[in-house]
């Protein structure tokens, strides 16, 4: 798989080299700056990019509006944007296009190797990976409101993993029950929130983070 | 609204005349006799007199911006705490007396009493000697002419209803001209006034200085007390969590061969500090200069900010460009703060904040349907903010009538550096 990554600071750009070598990942490019990176990503075409949302030479959000211009020149390119901060407004921004492929979390979940690793490889397929503090950001503006207020503690649980974007099969690893269960619980889910329900993982995600962001 | 204006101009310059003649003359008599008479009675009365006149000067400053536009600054040194007993005497004598901006007063007293009143009168008359010429053509020339004599209308005498009618079309001139005059001649008393009454330059930059010295000191305090925290925070926070890594870095090393199971539940409790010291670090970052703020600019912080808000938050926002960033981050910081004290103490669901650039001012309004009743002085922050902006220059306006709703408005004169993305 070909990875574009984009970091200016030169230790955890190395860091993040070996890391996604070790894990059979191919490097096609790392860059260091947003013009560059602009650059990269359109013509390389990644399977998926790993960038950083702040970047010379400006030092403000240039990863991120990189990125976005990316996606709107090639729909659907997967980009997981890493920062040091998560910011809702941004995540809003890359969620904005409706078509999945996005990841945003904080570069502290690279401590993780085996959870970043899979991140990646989600966002790569069309998933999305958002930052377990975007999620629980969104809930908490969300706790007052009528149709979340309905969930029972479990759900409320499967509901923050999904939103997160994971597959039911690693929801019911995570909480240690049955794939069947979780599968019981995210149509309860959809029912209360008066979603329409759906097969497709990725469509789902998008239909939960769509349904807490419109609040 | 402008043709409404000239007949106000004209009972508002009668109004000002009454005024003038009575109390600015008597105020003007009261000051010159007791600085006259000094001892005693003038030592105790001339102070109480002085701030009398004070008074009064400020509500005509305020009715020279509230009926004709015209700001009047004050001129006065900041009063001083008084003593009691008879040194208090003494001391509130010499505030009076040295104080130049007292004399100008004075001086202003007579004028406005004099010139001020007549003018006032003029507006007031000039428009209203027309209608006394339709007065005669409807009839009234008959009962005057027949006491006895016959009414001279400025130059026309009136003598039959010819010449009364002649007087009629004369008052017509006389309203037209009047009504003009009227707003410019209390357009030029109320300059008179302010002639007298604003800050000579020089005073007008002493006050300056005053005001500098005492933000530019709030100023210092506030930067040493927010390094302080920064120092405390780092100090208790991430730096004790680095140094507890190192020592678990260090046990682990020690243990690795010896009990590798314990080895690795240390270099689990290691990582999870580091990531608490990175969330520490978060957090305080966010403290000193959000992130958002540094790569979005004023609007987008604010936007950011308004989202994490637990109240219904609607923002807009109209800047041509990125503002100054000590601009940038006072603003971002009095608007965190009002939004945090709405979500506190108003009781409010719902929250505007408007924030637009106008005429080289930001001007940041903050409106929420809570219950008001919101208090500068009650120790709510605004006391803060406002002297963060005081910094810049900038003003922080509170009106919260109980039962509401709050509005906060505050302005701070800056320039745009580079046009937004």
């Amino acid at each position: 798989m070909r990875v574009v990554l984009a970091e200016d600071l030169f230790l955890l750009r190395d860091g993040l080299i070996r890391l996604l070598e070790a894990y059979g990942f191919e490097i096609a490019a790392a860059v260091d700056n947003g013009p560059e990176l602009t650059r990269a990503l359109l013509t390389i075409k990644p399977d998926v990019a790993v960038v950083d949302v702040r970047l010379p030479p400006s030092f403000t959000d240039e990863g991120l509006q990189a990125a976005l211009h990316a996606r709107r020149e090639v729909p659907g390119l997967p980009v997981l944007v890493l920062s040091q901060h998560v910011e809702q407004l941004y995540a809003r921004e890359l969620l904005a296009d409706g078509s999945g492929g996005v990841g945003y979390l904080l570069k502290d979940r690279v401590f993780d190797a085996d959870q970043f690793v899979d991140a990646v490889r989600r966002v790569a397929g069309g998933g999305t990976a958002m930052d377990p503090q975007v999620i629980s950001q969104l809930l908490a503006r969300n706790a007052r409101n009528e149709p979340l207020g309905g969930l029972t503690p479990r759900e409320r649980e499967v509901l923050e993993l999904m939103a997160e974007g994971r597959s039911n099969t690693a929801i019911a690893q995570r909480l240690v029950i049955t794939e069947r269960a979780v599968a019981k619980h995210t149509s309860n889910i959809f029912g209360k929130l008066n979603l329409p329900p759906s097969d497709d993982d990725n469509r789902r995600v998008l239909a939960v983070l769509a349904f807490l962001d419109r609040s | 609204m402008r043709i409404g204006a000239a007949p106000l101009a004209a009972v508002r310059g009668l109004a000002l005349a009454l005024l003038a003649l009575p109390v600015s003359l008597a105020l003007f008599i009261f000051s010159v006799v007791f600085f006259a008479v000094t001892f005693p009675i003038g030592f105790l009365l001339f102070p109480v007199v002085i701030a009398g006149v004070r008074s009064y000067a400020g509500a005509r400053r305020r009715l020279a911006y509230t009926w004709f536009g015209v700001e009047i600054k004050e001129p006065y040194k900041p009063r001083p705490r008084f003593r009691r007993g008879l040194r208090g005497v003494f001391q509130r004598y010499r505030w009076a007396v040295a104080d130049p901006a007292t004399w100008r007063d004075v001086l202003w007293l007579f004028v406005d009493a004099t010139v001020g009143a007549v003018l006032g009168l003029v507006a007031f008359a000039v428009p209203m000697y027309g209608p006394y010429g339709w007065v005669l053509a409807a009839g009234v020339w008959k009962p005057i002419f027949e006491s006895g004599g016959g009414d001279w209308y400025t130059f026309i005498h009136v003598v039959d209803q010819n010449s009364a009618d002649n007087a009629a079309l004369l008052g017509v001139v006389y309203t037209l001209i009047g009504l003009w005059l009227a707003p410019r001649l209390l357009r030029a008393s109320s300059l008179l006034t302010r002639g007298l009454l604003a800050p000579t330059r020089e005073r007008e930059l002493e006050l300056r200085v005053a005001h500098l010295t005492e933000s530019r000191s709030d100023a210092l305090d506030t930067q040493a007390a927010e390094l302080r925290r920064i120092e405390r925070d780092l100090h208790d926070g991430a730096q004790a969590r680095l140094v507890a890594m190192g020592m678990s870095l260090g046990a682990i090393e020690h243990l690795m061969d010896r009990d590798p199971e314990k080895a690795r539940r240390l270099l689990a409790e290691a990582r999870e500090s580091s990531s608490k010291a990175l969330t520490e670090l978060r957090d305080l970052v966010r403290g000193i200069h959000p992130p958002v703020l540094a790569e979005r600019g004023l609007g987008d912080a604010v936007r950011a900010l308004a989202m994490a808000s637990p109240l219904n938050t609607e923002v807009s926002v109209e800047l041509p460009g990125r503002l100054e960033a000590p601009v940038e981050s006072a603003a971002y910081f009095a608007v965190s703060e009002v939004l945090t004290n709405a979500a506190k103490h108003s009781g409010a669901r719902r929250v505007w904040i408007d924030i637009r650039y106008e005429d080289d001012r930001l001007r940041l309004v903050i409106t929420d349907d809570g219950h008001g009743g919101a208090d500068a002085s009650g120790g709510t922050g605004l006391l803060g903010i406002e002297r963060r902006l005081g910094t810049f220059d900038g003003v922080l306006a509170l009106s919260s009538p109980v039962g509401g709703p709050t509005m906060v408005t505050m302005e701070l004169p800056c320039v745009l550096t580079a046009p937004g993305h």
